[in-house]
């Protein structure tokens, strides 16, 4: 193109630096917050932050609200809003912990710790959020009542339902496989961590090479190979730092010395074994990059949008926005359900309160993470870096020793930070 | 005549027991520009937007090229190749002009998924014969000024071969040289064959563009007449006061 781009002119080295490789500055700050809190949270504890025990904790304990926050963004993005996504998860929860420990051993005869079990369960779990989802899609997309009022109803409704499933017990111990789903219990171990992040590494410059020459094919203007080249290093650099990071985390000797004991063996001297990317994690992973692609590079993503930026538009343009909105609620449905797996399997059993106030911290997530309720506006990897910057502060501040209240007070005041900062940052740069 | 490209014939809705569109009949041929003229509340965007499938008429019918049509929703209309510009452009302010121009008919790669480079290319092409000056490809269309999203609005009724097309108020918020960009695409797509309906408050936007106009007043038709019988006089009072003129031959 001849013509050049105005925001092309900006002037400023350090602008034009992060200009040339895209970055999105909106993302850029709020890792740069999030660096900030980590290495304040490991200066006040006196370096038990950034341990990599406590980094794997965090990112184990922030899974199953960041996969209900990649859904509640296209909530979000669609002017609605999900209070239902806890109450979702127990019943989810309660639904999969009798399946398992009950109908699928006792009524079917399969008996414990059966090969299907923990399949058929997810199945059946996947199933019910799905369902409830959307019904409530059903309710708000064609009915017309209000999102609000339909999931503050369903607050109500699915927590109890999940209370009057188990008569309010407890139900454990879960199957063994189903918990590897949960975190600690499930891990790749050294090796297949570090192909998993060899793997994604490539992936990645494979993405970036492929999208370079479609864009080439095009006649568009790309960016100098430099920037691909430093681009794709800080992925690598990023990627491989993490899976270091997790791999570093080894399990306990004594641990280690019961289990084989257990197996009726000796522990060699000075064996270790590490623990590595929590299958879990890899879950999240997984969901976020389906999301992601889900969002920007499909039909039933770019309609979401386009109903969040303007719903008329969208209904004139020929896009069936019911349906749309059932879609969307019954995705929810479904990643509540992926969460309850995750959750339970943490837990190691199905508790009544599980999943309380979770409908919060999704929501908070979200908007922390750059999604807009007036709609039309978010990412998914925004909504994670929300959920984990959530997670670290609560956690940060337990180790810290500040008294709960106060926890939940700077939690909630950040939240309403973050909101005022991304209005002021939209009004300085002039978008919506 | 030949066969009208668009009949609409005794055309009824009413909301709330209110008859905004009463028994209201036009057409139009191919390569032919009809203007709608009527105050606010006329019923004339009703009409259009029951040929749009926005609206569904309570009764009467529309027939294309001859034929019965059913439309029920947008899609239908897209799919007889009837495209229209609203007055409040019906963009999507937080997509890009690209992903406007195909919202709803988007690209796609052979593994379903969405081609955006494929389609900024197309878009590309399409608003250098629009409108040359268009730079702002990867912005949001909210960052764009009214002339370029009415550039955005008419490519994207433009390119999908429109046969018929429906513009409502399109110069409404146009300075003067966008004003005369749009009489000039007008006149091509007229060339092109293609059949407009032309909205408009601006008598004279329709005595200049148009080759017949249809008045209407408090959702019933006055009248259609010939531009070139009538004064801007003739249809004031038309409007105004739903008086037919004299000595000049006035269809429906």
């Amino acid at each position: 193109m001849s013509q050049s781009d105005a925001s092309d002119l900006a002037p400023g080295k350090k602008r034009s630096l992060i200009h040339t490789l895209e970055l999105d500055l909106r993302l850029l700050g709020m890792i740069g917050a999030f660096v900030v809190l980590c290495i304040g949270f490991d200066i006040a504890t006196g370096g038990r932050f950034l341990t990599p025990r406590n980094i794997f904790n965090l990112t184990i304990q922030t899974v199953s609200v960041a996969i209900m926050a990649t859904g509640m963004v296209f909530v979000i993005v669609t002017r609605h809003i999900d209070l239902s996504v806890g109450a979702l998860l127990a019943t989810c929860s309660a639904v999969m912990a009798m399946t398992q420990t009950q109908f699928l051993p006792n009524v079917l005869g399969l008996g414990f710790e059966h090969w299907l079990t923990p399949w058929v369960t997810i199945a059946v779990g996947l199933a019910v959020g799905t369902l409830i989802g959307a019904f409530n899609g059903y309710l708000i997309g064609y009915l017309t009542i209000p999102a609000f009022i339909v999931t503050l109803g369903g607050l109500l409704i699915w927590r109890n339902v999940g209370w009057y499933l188990t008569s309010g017990k407890t139900i454990g111990p879960l199957d063994q496989t189903f918990m590897k789903f949960g975190g600690i219990n499930g891990t790749l171990g050294a090796t297949g961590s570090w192909i998993v992040g060899l793997l994604a590494v490539a992936g990645a410059i494979y993405g970036l090479y492929a999208s370079r020459n479609n864009k080439k094919r095009h006649g568009f203007t790309v960016k100098p190979l430099w920037a691909e080249g430093v681009l794709a290093g800080i992925i690598s650099a990023a990627i491989l730092g993490f899976v270091a990071v997790l791999n570093a985390y080894e399990v306990p000797t004594r641990k280690l010395k019961r289990i084989f004991e257990a197996q009726g063996e000796v522990m060699p001297e000075g064996y270790t074994q590490s623990y590595g990317i929590p299958i879990s994690v890899l879950l999240l992973i997984a969901i976020a990059i389906a999301m992601t692609i889900l969002a920007r590079r499909t039909r039933l993503g770019r309609y979401i949008f386009a109903t969040g930026g303007n719903p008329d538009a969208a209904e004139l343009s020929g896009i069936n926005t019911r349906l749309l909105t059932v879609k969307i609620f019954a995705l929810v449905g479904a990643l509540c359900a992926i969460s309850a797996v995750v959750a339970s399997a943490r837990l190691g059993n199905h508790s009544n309160d599980i999943g309380t106030l979770d409908e919060l911290r999704v929501i908070a997530a979200a908007v922390i993470g750059g999604t807009a309720l007036a709609g039309g506006v978010g990412t998914i990897h925004g909504a994670i870096l929300g959920a984990l910057i959530m997670q670290s502060l609560q956690s940060g501040m337990a180790m810290v020793g500040v008294d709960a209240p106060l926890q939940n007070i700077v939690v909630g005041a950040v939240l309403v930070l973050a909101v005022l900062i991304d209005i002021i940052y939209r009004k300085r740069t002039g978008e919506a | 005549m030949s066969t009208p490209l668009v009949e609409m014939k005794d055309i009824c809705i009413s909301f709330g027991g209110v008859h905004a569109v009463d028994h209201v009949s036009v057409d139009l041929q191919p390569g032919e520009v009809v203007g709608l003229l009527g105050h606010n509340g006329a019923g004339k965007s009703t009409l259009i937007k029951i040929l749009s499938g926005a609206y569904r008429a309570d009764s009467g019918e529309i027939r294309i090229n001859g034929d019965k049509v059913e439309i029920h929703n947008p899609r239908d209309a897209r799919a007889l190749n009837i495209e229209t510009i609203y007055q409040t452009l019906a963009l999507a302010d937080n997509l890009d002009a690209a992903s406007n121009l195909f919202l709803g008919r988007e690209l796609v790669t052979p593994f379903g998924l969405v081609d955006d480079d494929a389609m900024e290319a197309e878009c590309r092409k399409i608003m250098g014969k629009l409108n040359p000056n268009f730079a702002k490809f990867n912005e949001p269309v909210s960052a764009l000024s009214g002339g370029q999203r009415q550039s955005v609005a008419i490519a994207r009724a433009v390119y999908f071969d429109a046969k018929i097309l429906i513009m409502d108020e399109p110069t409404a918020a146009l300075g003067p040289h966008e004003t005369q960009m749009v009489s000039e695409l007008i006149q091509q797509l007229k060339a092109q064959g293609i059949g407009i309906f032309l909205i408009s408050h601006d008598i004279h936007d329709v005595l200049e563009l148009c080759d017949r106009a249809s008045v209407m007043k408090n959702g019933k038709l006055v009248g259609t007449v010939d531009v070139k019988d009538v004064t801007d006089d003739d249809l004031l009072s038309m409007i105004i006061l739903g008086k037919r003129p004299e000595g000049v031959n006035v269809q429906g």
